[in-house]
Formats: C-alpha cells, sequence, structure tokens
C-alpha cells in the first residue's frame, strides 16, 4: 500500500476519464438505439456495442474497485457535509454502476444466450431466474441509468464548485498526473 | 320438491344444446398450441407461440355447426426463443402487454363443414386492444376416449391476420405485414 499521498495516479486518472467517457456514451447510446427502425443500419451494431462497451466497463469498474481498495487516495477537500455527502455520493455512483451492469446482464442473458464482446470474447448467460426477467431487468436498467446521469451530473457540478468558488484541488488533481 | 327437481332438470335439459359436450382446453398437459410465424425479411419464416392461455369449447360431432370456443391468451407469454426479441416484441412497438393485458378469440358462427369433420370458425379476435372478426380455417384431427379413463377431441386451425388491423404499425418491411397463427387445441371432456 501506498502511503497517503496528495495525487490519484496516472491510472486511476486515466481510469476515472474512461468511466466518465464510457458512462456518458452508453447512456447516449442505449437512449438512441432503443427508438431504432428495424432497417436502421444501427439495428444490430448499436446494441452490440452498447452490450460490448458495457461488459468492459465492468470489468474496469472491478478493477478499479480492487485497486481503491488496495491504495491509499488523497483525502477529500471541503468542509464536513460536503466530503461526507461526496463520499455518499461516489458509493452510491459505484452502487449503481454495479446495478447497471447486472441487470444489462440479466436482460441480454434470460434466456441462456451470453453476451459477446466485440466478436472477441463471450460473457456466458445463465438464464432467467424469474419469468419474463428481461422485462422487470429492462425496466430498471432503464430507471437506474437515469439515475446514474443524475448524479455523475450532480458530481461534475460539484467538481466545478470546488474549482471555480472554493478554487481548491479537486478538479486540477483529477487531471494533473 | 319433487316437482320442482324435475322443472329444474327440464330447464337445464333445455338450455343446454342437446348433445353438446362441453370440453376444456387441455393446457395442464400442454395438449394445446397457439404458435404464431412471420417472414423475416421475406427470407425465412420466424416462428413462436404463447405460452400461457386458456379457454374452453362445445363440441359434437353430429351436429359440429353449433360448436362454440372461448379462448384467453396472455401476450405477455409470447416466447419466440430470444428474450430480447421478446422483450421487443412485449413493449409498446408491438403487443404493448403492460396496456393490453389479455388477448382473446371468441367464436360466433360455424359454417362450411367438410367431410373430415373440420369448418370455418367465425369469431371475433381481440389483439392489442383491438377486436376484429377472423375466419379460422380448422381440420378436425381426432376424437375418442384417451387411455386414463377420459375423452378428448382435437383440432387443428389456421388464420392469417394482418398486423396494421390491429393496430401495430411497426415496420418490419414488406414481407412482414401479415402474421399466420397456427391453432392446435385438444379439449378433455368436462
Amino acid at each position: 500500500m501506498k502511503a497517503n499521498t496528495d495525487s490519484w495516479g496516472a491510472s486511476l486518472i486515466i481510469v476515472h476519464w474512461l468511466s466518465a467517457l464510457a458512462v456518458f456514451g452508453l447512456f447516449a447510446l442505449g437512449w438512441w438505439m432503443v427508438d431504432l427502425t428495424y432497417y436502421s443500419d444501427w439495428y444490430r451494431t448499436a446494441p452490440h456495442t452498447h452490450k460490448s462497451v458495457g461488459i468492459l466497463l465492468a470489468l474496469l469498474t472491478l478493477f478499479r474497485l480492487f485497486w481503491r481498495a488496495t491504495h491509499k487516495r488523497p483525502a477529500p477537500l471541503g468542509n464536513k457535509v460536503e466530503r461526507r455527502t461526496s463520499g455518499l455520493a461516489h458509493k452510491l455512483i459505484y452502487m449503481l454502476l454495479i446495478l447497471l451492469f447486472t441487470s444489462g446482464y440479466l436482460i441480454s442473458t434470460a434466456d441462456g444466450r451470453g453476451i459477446e464482446v466485440f466478436d472477441w470474447f463471450t460473457v456466458p448467460g445463465f438464464g432467467s431466474v424469474i419469468e419474463n426477467q428481461e422485462d422487470l431487468a429492462g425496466d430498471i436498467h432503464e430507471w437506474l441509468a437515469y439515475t446514474l446521469i443524475a448524479l455523475a451530473v450532480l458530481h461534475a457540478l460539484a467538481a466545478l464548485k470546488h474549482h471555480l468558488i472554493n478554487k481548491d484541488k479537486t478538479l486540477t488533481r483529477m487531471i494533473k498526473f | 320438491m319433487k316437482k320442482t327437481m324435475l322443472t329444474l332438470a327440464a330447464m337445464a335439459f333445455t338450455s343446454t344444446p342437446a348433445l353438446a359436450a362441453d370440453y376444456i382446453i387441455d393446457n395442464k398437459g400442454a395438449h394445446a398450441s397457439i404458435n404464431f410465424k412471420i417472414q423475416h425479411l421475406g427470407y425465412s419464416w420466424l416462428t413462436g407461440r404463447f405460452n400461457n392461455f386458456d379457454g374452453e369449447f362445445s363440441y359434437d360431432a353430429d351436429e359440429p355447426l353449433k360448436s362454440t370456443i372461448t379462448v384467453n391468451i396472455d401476450p405477455a407469454s409470447i416466447d419466440s426463443n430470444h428474450a430480447e426479441r421478446d422483450k421487443h416484441l412485449r413493449s409498446d412497438d408491438f403487443l404493448h402487454v403492460d396496456k393490453f393485458k389479455t388477448a382473446k378469440f371468441v367464436s360466433t358462427k360455424i359454417s362450411d363443414p367438410k367431410d373430415g369433420g373440420g369448418f370455418d370458425l367465425h369469431g371475433n379476435l381481440t389483439l392489442h386492444g383491438v377486436t376484429k372478426p377472423v375466419i379460422i380455417d380448422v381440420d378436425k384431427v381426432g376424437e375418442g376416449k384417451d387411455p386414463w379413463g377420459g375423452y378428448r377431441v382435437g383440432f387443428a386451425g389456421d388464420t392469417k391476420i394482418a398486423l396494421k388491423d390491429f393496430g401495430i404499425d411497426y415496420d418490419l418491411g414488406p414481407a412482414s405485414t401479415h402474421v399466420e397463427l397456427e391453432l392446435h387445441i385438444e379439449g378433455v371432456r368436462q
């Protein structure tokens, strides 16, 4: 374990911004692809890409949680209330991510089919636990996604507030290695 | 008292068709199925079925024209052997099962009896909240005692419906505007 530090470290910074890109990309793609018409060029590729990126983000997030548990990280900035709220928000974001991965997986594997990740490898499916699992998992996946995006926007606004109003290092230390 | 009983018995006798037997569709033993098929892009047939339904009918081989049937179908039980497609079929692009929780067929009349015991079955099909008359071409498959002390009769029928007639207008292409329904019904006499 590293000693308590003032820096997040290059790997975590990269993982953070990759995750941010993936989360907003997946949201936009998911929101758009559900209304595609049958003859759209994207009818098959958009869901395939959404699922593939989703699985890769799930793996990245698992790695990130492992890293988080085994490495020291910079102390949170701001007053007590801010530190508590941000801690809670971060935990919620991780929880929403895990639940999104799970619910998404449960849609596509409800019939026992696996999920192909970019024709690269296949995550096996285990079928249904409940009847019409794909419908319930789909509804949950949608609402979790809206919640996560709302929280991510709040997270970004809070970072901007730290940067512009408090003029502290919250944002810059997540950008500079 | 005796007189009342006799009157009731007489009333019961006259109010039901003289010889028509009442049958319940054998969904418990799954000796019935409601299947559908639709063209995929015009290149092949996509088949599926509705897993949950129940129904009953009256049928008498001597008077087939007096037959009646009612079938209730749970549209959410649609099964095309692909969870993502089934999810789409249950969504508001197709069956919209959250809003239209039941589908059913209620017969109105029988016509054109055939030699083998078949006939044209006229009735109203309710699907996606729309009720339209349809005619099902019915063939009788067989009738008789089963090995377990019961009595059964079974039919096969098919009909073709336009999705647009039932308010389903998702564009699946010019070859896929109609769905063929294939019905296999075995009834156990009550």
